[in-house]
């Protein structure tokens, strides 16, 4: 990080998130998880309400002013995701509910479409559920195989296996840029580079990326980069698929109905050319306008500020954390988001995650959609804390007196 | 209870630490396995019935400490006794973990498994304290699996 970078300031920014300063339990709520679902700032929060209380109607909806500029509004949000992944066009940009229904958008258009029988499919070892199962459906659906990427003990892929793994039959490689129980942030524009060096499409999992990292698809290279707009300080219900414009193109819609077509008649239906055609039905607009709001106020912060504040939150809690006896983080890459999975001997992930949530410490405990995973490592589940740019180092000090409180009281 | 460390007593501290009945009968001639898939609990029963009372019971595998207490507790508590009335206990602590039952007055068959009336207040822990319950109700019904989806 370069010297002269203005630290944020937590105290003011904290103000912006009423949910901190509220009382949980007897206790003052520490958020330690966000990458189960990121705060939102106030800012944003109003933008959506201001939506619903004087600009509500629908989207694409003819001459009416209230819905021109509630498609105005609309669309301003796709052109700030677009600036966020720095996409070449803002018609890359296509609205999903989130990361699941991005992927599986992408598994029943363009995987159906290249994937046939005896085609493998590659993933890797450190994959949420959103991003195995699609493809494992796709996969039996057609006859393919699912290969998948090892890691090491640390938690980082094995890239050597690569040369090995990518055949002439794989048809796509699909990878978490950031692993949401390890915190690895993998080599994704060397991984990329290498898949298309053999001719294989990415697709790239960024959901717990976006928020800790400036993307950047064109330079990534990326085929399809996909994220929820609530790990990003947005709302639930909205977010999106960037994939580049001649795949958009050349893939076929997915869901039918209103807004994606061009012309229907009893013989025969025209599509709208890409976002439009993968976009059927009204979206939730109040949720594209608020997450839009949101990265106005991520992009004012500056993205460079964030990972610096975070970081430093990752170093402190790595640092007191692996002082406590018996107690193991899961997942120690040489690169790691601010993303903390652990395990303390002879105490479930389970009890663990009960006696912190009695200390107002709110963290994630089970097997993170991961099971394979969990599998990898021979744990049932890991407790996990996870630090936004909002948190401090007061909040690691609360969560590891509430580790040590645990330890004592199992003893 | 607001504080999750009132459940979390001595007692199922201490028979998480050192389960009592832990293993497997061989033969036997009830068996169930329990699962419960929210936290990747697991549990393994097997029970040697003889002429309607249980005779000897063991459980084995993995899971928290309000599971594998309760498995441990519920295990020495049926011991001994007849099904119809291991039956009525099932119900008992459900209804009581549940929050539909006093235990001071509507659990008369659980003794001091009333302590775990507190789990009421964790709600997502029940599915914990039930799966061995859940578990014995499938074996005692000739069910191999049980779930508490
Ligand atoms: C790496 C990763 N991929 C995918 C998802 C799924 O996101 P969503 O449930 O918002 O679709 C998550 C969320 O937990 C995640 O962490």
């Amino acid at each position: 990080m370069s010297a002269t970078l203005q630290p944020l300031d937590v105290t003011a920014i904290r103000r912006d998130f009423p949910l901190l300063s509220r009382v949980l339990s007897g206790k003052p709520v520490v958020y330690l998880d966000s990458a189960v679902s990121g705060q939102m700032p106030l800012c944003a929060i109003e933008r959506m309400a201001k939506y619903e209380r004087d600009e509500h109607t629908n989207v694409h909806r003819g001459v009416s002013t209230l819905s021109q500029q509630a498609t105005d509004s609309y669309e301003a949000a796709r052109e700030k995701v677009r600036r966020f992944l720095g996409a070449a066009s803002v018609r890359e940009i296509v609205w999903t509910r989130g990361t699941t229904e991005a992927i599986n958008l992408v598994a029943q258009t363009f995987g159906r479409k290249v994937v046939q029988a005896g085609d493998e499919i590659l993933v890797s070892a450190m994959e949420h559920h959103a991003n195995i199962v699609p493809w494992q459906m796709l996969a039996q659906e057609k006859g393919a195989t699912l290969k998948v990427i090892p890691i090491t003990d640390d938690g980082e892929l094995i890239l050597e296996s690569l040369d090995e793994l990518i055949t002439e039959r794989t048809k796509l490689l699909a990878v978490t840029h950031v692993s949401n129980v390890l915190g690895t942030v993998n080599p994704i524009k060397e991984i990329i580079a290498r898949a298309h060096a053999k001719g294989v499409p990415v697709l790239v999992d960024g959901a717990q990326a976006v928020p800790h990292l400036k993307v950047d698809v064109q330079d990534l290279d990326a085929d399809f980069y996909v994220f929820s707009g609530h790990k990003l300080s947005g709302p639930t219900g909205i977010g999106a698929l960037y994939g580049k414009l001649a795949h958009l193109e050349a893939m076929p819609p997915w869901h039918g109905g209103g807004n994606m077509i061009r012309s229907v008649t009893w013989e025969k239906t025209t599509y709208m050319a890409a976002p439009g055609k993968f976009e059927a039905g009204t979206p939730p607009i109040a949720a594209a306008i608020g997450l839009g709001a949101a990265l106005d106020y991520l992009t004012n912060l500056g993205l460079d500020r964030i990972a610096a504040q975070e970081h430093d939150l990752l170093v402190y809690a790595t640092e007191r954390l692996e002082r406590i006896p018996g107690l193991h983080i899961l997942g120690k890459a040489r690169d790691k988001a601010s993303v903390i999975s652990f395990v303390v001997e002879g105490i479930h992930p389970h009890d663990m995650g009960s006696l912190l949530d009695g200390e107002g410490v709110v963290i994630r405990a089970g097997h993170h959609c991961a099971q394979p995973l969990m599998a990898r490592y021979n744990v049932p589940a890991t407790t996990r804390a996870s630090f936004a740019y909002f948190n401090t180092r007061e909040d690691i000090d609360v969560l590891v007196s509430a580790v040590e409180k645990a330890i004592e009281l199992f003893k | 209870m607001t504080d999750p460390r009132e459940l979390y007593q001595q007692v199922i501290l201490e028979h998480n630490k050192k389960p009592r009945n832990f293993g497997k009968l061989d033969p036997c001639t009830h068996h169930a396995e329990g699962h419960n898939p929210l936290c990747g609990d697991q549990l393994e029963l097997s029970l040697v019935i003889e002429n309607g009372v249980v005779a000897d019971i063991k459980f084995q595998g993995s899971g928290c400490a309000i599971d594998v207490a309760s498995a441990s507790l519920m295990t020495g508590i049926v011991k001994g006794k007849p099904v119809a009335e291991a039956e009525a206990m099932i119900e008992q602590f459900r209804g009581m973990v549940r929050g539909e039952l006093d235990p001071a007055t509507q659990a008369p068959l659980l003794g001091r498994l009333t302590l775990f009336s507190g789990v009421k207040d964790l709600p997502s822990r029940v599915k914990c304290a039930i799966l061995p319950w859940a578990t014995l109700h499938a074996a005692l019904r000739g069910e191999e699996e049980a779930s508490t989806e």
